[in-house]
């Protein structure tokens, strides 16, 4: 009984869906990050999926790059959030408005 | 096995749900991290353990560590407020886009040919084979990884810093 690939694919999408909603309505910046991060995860789901159906490990070791870069933003990007707090006082999305002329 | 991908998947679904929907953002962070912990089981259905071992490992582990730090850095008590000017429907137009992005989605999977690929190599355990193909096929790629790390390490160390002399 093995789990069939459409099943992966549909679960893919609707995670992505769901990053993609908190990316659209939410305000914190760490909320919109987080949904980020849960969009890139939906995608390694569906490369994983992929690779148990090929039999291939191609689709693990995309997986694997995907988790590198990932932390790698994390990183950056938490650190962009830092900074912002410390310039602006704020995290919300709305406040920050420094480039809008 | 696909009851187990059901539960799985549910419980996937429904604390990516709560992640979105959270007032909160520590409670969103913890939603997340059994959200992660849900895809690893779904990884391990996929023969793919090695990359469940890394999912808990670098995502539920590091990544979130790092995010409950900040949030904890930060100090952000208040739940969301209300913007200063409200947007009208923001939220609706938000959930509308995200429908037309899913539907799109749905329509490329559907339309997809789906053709069945050639056989794995046998007697490799999945680290194994990760490790074979990682060393041979994709050594650049690895390598390239390496200097991203150090890039994202300079930065972050570079951005975090409070005054640039």
């Amino acid at each position: 009984m093995v789990v069939p690939v459409s099943y992966f694919l549909a679960l893919s999408v609707a995670l992505f869906v769901l990053g993609v909603i908190g990316v659209l309505i939410r305000r914190n910046a760490l909320v919109i990050f987080m949904s980020i991060e849960m969009m890139l995860n939906s995608v390694n789901l569906a490369f994983i999926g992929f690779a148990d159906y090929f039999k291939a490990v191609d689709g693990q070791m995309f997986v694997f790059f995907v988790l590198t870069v990932a932390a790698a933003e994390v990183a950056v990007g938490l650190a962009l959030i830092v900074a912002i707090f410390r310039n602006r006082g704020t995290v919300y999305v709305d406040n920050l408005n420094i480039l809008k002329w | 096995m696909q009851t187990l991908f059901f539960i799985l998947g549910g419980i996937a679904l429904v604390s990516g749900a709560l992640v979105v929907f959270q007032k909160h953002p520590l409670r969103s962070a913890l939603w997340l991290i059994v959200n992660f912990f849900a895809v690893a089981g779904i990884y391990l259905l996929a023969h793919a353990e090695f990359i469940a071992a890394i999912q808990v490992i670098v995502y539920a582990g590091a990544i979130m560590v790092l995010f409950l730090f900040v949030i904890m850095l930060l100090n952000i008590r208040q739940p969301e407020e209300s913007p200063p000017i409200p947007y009208i429907g923001q939220k609706l137009v938000g959930i509308v886009l995200a429908g037309f992005t899913g539907l799109i989605l749905i329509y490329g999977v559907t339309r997809a040919a789906l053709t069945t690929g050639k056989a794995m190599a046998p007697g490799l355990g999945n680290t194994e084979s990760i490790a074979r193909s990682l060393f041979t096929s994709y050594l650049l790629p690895f390598e390239v990884t390496s200097v991203l790390l150090l890039v994202a390490i300079v930065g972050a160390v570079v951005l975090a810093k409070s005054k640039l002399k």
